[in-house]
């Protein structure tokens, strides 16, 4: 297989603007992957699959991913000026200091591809898109026109993470059943309340019964 | 025709199947079948559209079966959704727990003593081999043969089932691999009676094709049934006997080379013609191949330990980073994709199923068909529920 | 009239049978269990393993497995119902005639079993139809499922055909349709059915 970037460089090529950056993978693995831009996702996806190099005939594996929002507080040097008082003489000086800033950083849902090439052997390609963020703008284009592999799968990220594929030509909820409102996968998800029997409870689980039985009025 | 001939220009109308016109005046029926159905091979509903006998329309419905897996799997410990693999595809628990063994050690860097991986191929291939004959036994099952296959099947299934409850200590859900190698070690007794038990495997191919190869009623029912082009199965990402049946050459085992199979000499045996009968023969094939991995395997295995002692078992925390690790179950490829956030936790944790995947193709494949032929076509996709909605 | 034990005894041994309808009656009824060919998940597996050769279960007049609810007289609730599934499955309870009987095979089915956590999956089959014989495990098996049709013949052998214990078929004004459940937003609607389950008392 070609080097990352190779296929950034090549991409970029036959896909003028794509935006492709290159996303490392610290594991062992080794497995780094690209983001691309959903707008041309499309077009990426299309020369991924006929470019007679790469080749990357066969969409293994759809998977949506949500990311929270994320609380980051780093530490900042600051430069500011106080006045203090030195030999008797008051005089402003410039220090630097340590700053604890907080600062949350929008989540958002994410779809990973793997791609393999059949004609040529290898892989994994590792393709991800994002969303705008987690609430209204979840929408992606569907890559299903490219690679039948991902329709179930799409439906799947759209049943469980709430990813809307735009351009899916049958998205349906697959594992829930039509009328469910809610998407189970994400992180913040709250399943139902039936946990009025709980024999070997703990952890989440025994607060959940505990709650339980208080509103009950147990 | 055979199928290199049928090659197709344009993929990108691939994305539905062919919507079909009825003939003639009559009403069109629809029909669920499923999720109780004696061939849907558990929960699983077809909501077919026929024109007397004919296809005109079939949507899978799926999710009767779908008990939370992977959401259960992120709120435990890694090691803790080892025995949950088990009961993806029941049939194929070692499979399965090799797969996930396979991508936490990747996502970990991980090795694996010789003689661990070692008897990873053994019980993988007697695993393919006890599905694939299960398998085979339903589709017949399916075709109107009531229980006779089935049963030479299931007592084939049965000498290798009490091999893995001596070894892991339960039939079906055994719960086995590590990552970095193996629960317990095997015995030279264990060894033993599993030479015993492969070496009757040849016969019991033998007894079993006798009696299904060259069947007249075999032949008039799976020939020419269901047939799946090789670029329309490569682009679904159809993978296993299904693909091969179609004429790709695509074994994992072959292409990633993972664990030792490298060493072993196989064949991997392709269709001509993408039918159902292919299929059959496919997975008879693999059978013997199966049985010749093991007749290398066994006997060469090596003395050491079962486990990698650097293997860090308490406190399991791989650092951040991600990891996709597959491997060729007897249904496919079976791939499991590991997001670490640092946590003893996965962040996210995916199964790849091949049983779901590759019915994406199963309304293109029974478009135009008889509706009896319908279950003998999803039959030979060989699906199990468990895996399919997890 | 009961006929006392050891007179029926040395009746037989002296070639004379003797019998009371209620006896000749539940022996029929217990020597041709028909169960429903339906499985739900993994447990489903070892259902048939228990039918074929090795294990036989038609030594316990069970083996004819009905695809159809009408003809069958029982239902093994092999596996994981999950919360999609479990209208259709008290749907074709009721479907069934009586005289009818339920085996809760597995964890699953049971309580939900290792799955009992998930969003989808309804923690016992018993909080919408009444279960005759529960079986752990995970899965159980086969020698446990003969077991819960040893179990389920004796309770059939014991059952009065009159009185105030008479089963629910011979009793006209028992419950014979049970409500089936509707998925709805959230979560199914009602999520169990108080006039078969109430959640136990947890004694800690």
């Amino acid at each position: 297989m070609k080097t990352f970037e190779e296929i950034k460089t090549a991409i970029e090529a036959a896909v003028p603007g794509a935006g492709v950056e290159f996303v490392p993978n610290p594991s062992p693995s080794a497995q780094h992957s690209i983001r691309v831009a959903p707008d041309r996702a499309i077009e990426i996806a299309r020369f991924l699959r006929d470019d007679s190099e790469l080749a990357f005939d066969f969409c293994s594996n759809v998977t949506g991913v949500d990311w929270l929002d994320k609380e980051i507080s780093e530490k900042v040097k600051v430069k500011r000026t106080v006045t203090k008082t030195v030999d008797g003489v008051e005089q402003s000086v410039e220090e630097t200091a340590d700053e604890t800033r907080k600062r949350v950083e929008p989540g958002y849902l994410e779809a990973v591809y793997h791609l393999f090439s059949i004609a040529k052997k290898h892989g994994p390609l590792v393709i991800r898109m994002r969303t705008g963020n987690r609430t209204d703008r979840v929408e992606l284009p569907s890559l299903t026109p490219i690679w039948r592999g991902a329709e179930f799968q799409e439906r799947e990220v759209f049943d469980l993470y709430g990813i809307v594929f735009k351009g899916h030509p049958d998205l349906r909820r697959i594992l829930m059943w039509e009328g469910f409102k809610d998407h189970p996968m994400r992180r913040d998800y709250v399943d139902p309340d039936d946990y009025e029997y709980e024999p070997t409870a703990h952890d989440a689980v025994l607060k959940r019964a505990q709650a339980h039985q208080a509103a009950a009025g147990k | 025709m055979s199928i290199a001939e049928t090659k197709t220009e344009k993929l990108d109308g691939w994305n539905r199947p062919p919507t079909m016109e009825p003939e003639g005046e009559g009403e069109l029926l629809e029909i669920a079948m499923g999720p109780h159905h004696p061939s849907t091979h558990g929960v699983f509903r077809m909501d077919v559209t026929l024109d007397g006998e004919r296809v005109m329309r079939l949507k899978p419905v799926f999710g009767y079966l779908h008990r939370n897996h992977e959401k259960i799997a992120e709120g435990a410990a890694y090691l803790a959704s080892m025995p949950y693999t088990d009961r993806l595809d029941y049939f194929c628990s070692l499979s399965n727990n090799w797969a996930y063994a396979l991508a936490v050690e990747k996502l970990v860097g991980q090795a694996v003593p010789e003689r661990a991986q070692y008897i990873r191929v053994i019980l993988a291939e007697l695993t393919r081999i006890q599905n694939h004959a299960s398998s085979i036994g339903f589709l017949i099952q399916e075709m109107g043969a009531s229980g006779t296959p089935l049963m030479y099947a299931f007592r084939e299934r049965e000498k290798i089932l009490d091999l893995f409850e001596s070894l892991t200590g339960s039939r079906m859900m055994c719960n086995y691999m590590r990552f970095g190698g193996c629960r317990v070690d095997v015995s030279a007794a264990w060894l033993a009676s599993a030479r015993k038990v492969v070496a009757g495997l040849p016969a019991f191919v033998d007894e079993f094709e006798a009696l299904l190869t060259t069947n007249e009623i075999l032949m008039a029912r799976c020939q020419g049934v269901g047939v799946l082009k090789p670029d329309l199965a490569v682009n679904a990402s159809v993978t296993g006997p299904l693909l091969r049946a179609s004429g790709v050459n695509y074994d994992i085992r072959k292409v990633d080379r993972y664990g030792i199979y490298d060493r072993f000499k196989f064949r991997v045996p392709l269709g001509d013609h993408g039918d159902v009968y292919d299929r059959y023969m496919v997975r008879v094939l693999e059978m013997r191949e199966s049985i010749r991995i093991l007749e290398q395997a066994l006997p060469e295995i090596p003395a050491g330990p079962i486990m990698d002692p650097k293997a860090k078992i308490r406190g399991f925390r791989p650092k951040p980073g991600e990891a996709y690790g597959r491997i060729e179950a007897p249904k496919g490829e079976l791939g499991f994709y590991l997001i670490s956030d640092g946590s003893p936790n996965p962040y996210r944790y995916r199964v790849r199923p091949p049983s779901l995947i590759n019915l994406t193709i199963l309304e293109d494949m029974c478009l135009g068909q008889n509706v009896a032929d319908v279950v003998l076509i999803f039959g030979s996709v060989d699906i199990v529920l468990g895996e399919v909605d997890r | 009239m009961a006929i006392e034990e050891n007179l029926k005894i040395e009746l037989g041994k002296q070639g004379v049978f003797v019998t009371t309808l209620e006896e000749l009656y539940n022996w029929g009824r217990r020597s041709s269990i028909w169960p429903m060919q339906f499985g739900l998940a993994c447990c489903a597996i070892e259902m048939i393993a228990t039918t074929m050769a090795r294990y036989d279960l038609a030594r316990f007049g069970a083996e004819v497995f009905r695809p159809s609810p009408r003809q069958a007289d029982l239902m093994i609730v092999s596996g994981t119902v999950t919360k999609k599934m479990a209208p259709q499955v008290v749907r074709l309870y009721n479907q069934m005639a009586e005289p009818r009987y339920v085996i809760a095979m597995g964890a699953c089915a049971i309580s939900g079993g290792p799955f009992k956590q998930g969003y989808n999956v309804l923690k016992g089959i018993d909080r919408y139809i009444p279960v005759d014989v529960h079986i752990p495990g995970c899965p159980p098996r086969p020698e446990a499922l003969i077991q819960a049709f040893m179990t389920l013949q004796k309770k059939i052998d014991e059952q009065p055909l009159t009185g105030e214990n008479r089963p629910r078929f011979l009793n006209q004004n028992a419950q014979g349709e049970f409500p089936v459940p509707e998925p709805a937003d959230h979560d199914l609607e009602p999520p169990s059915n108080p006039g078969v389950w109430s959640a136990p008392v947890v004694i800690r």
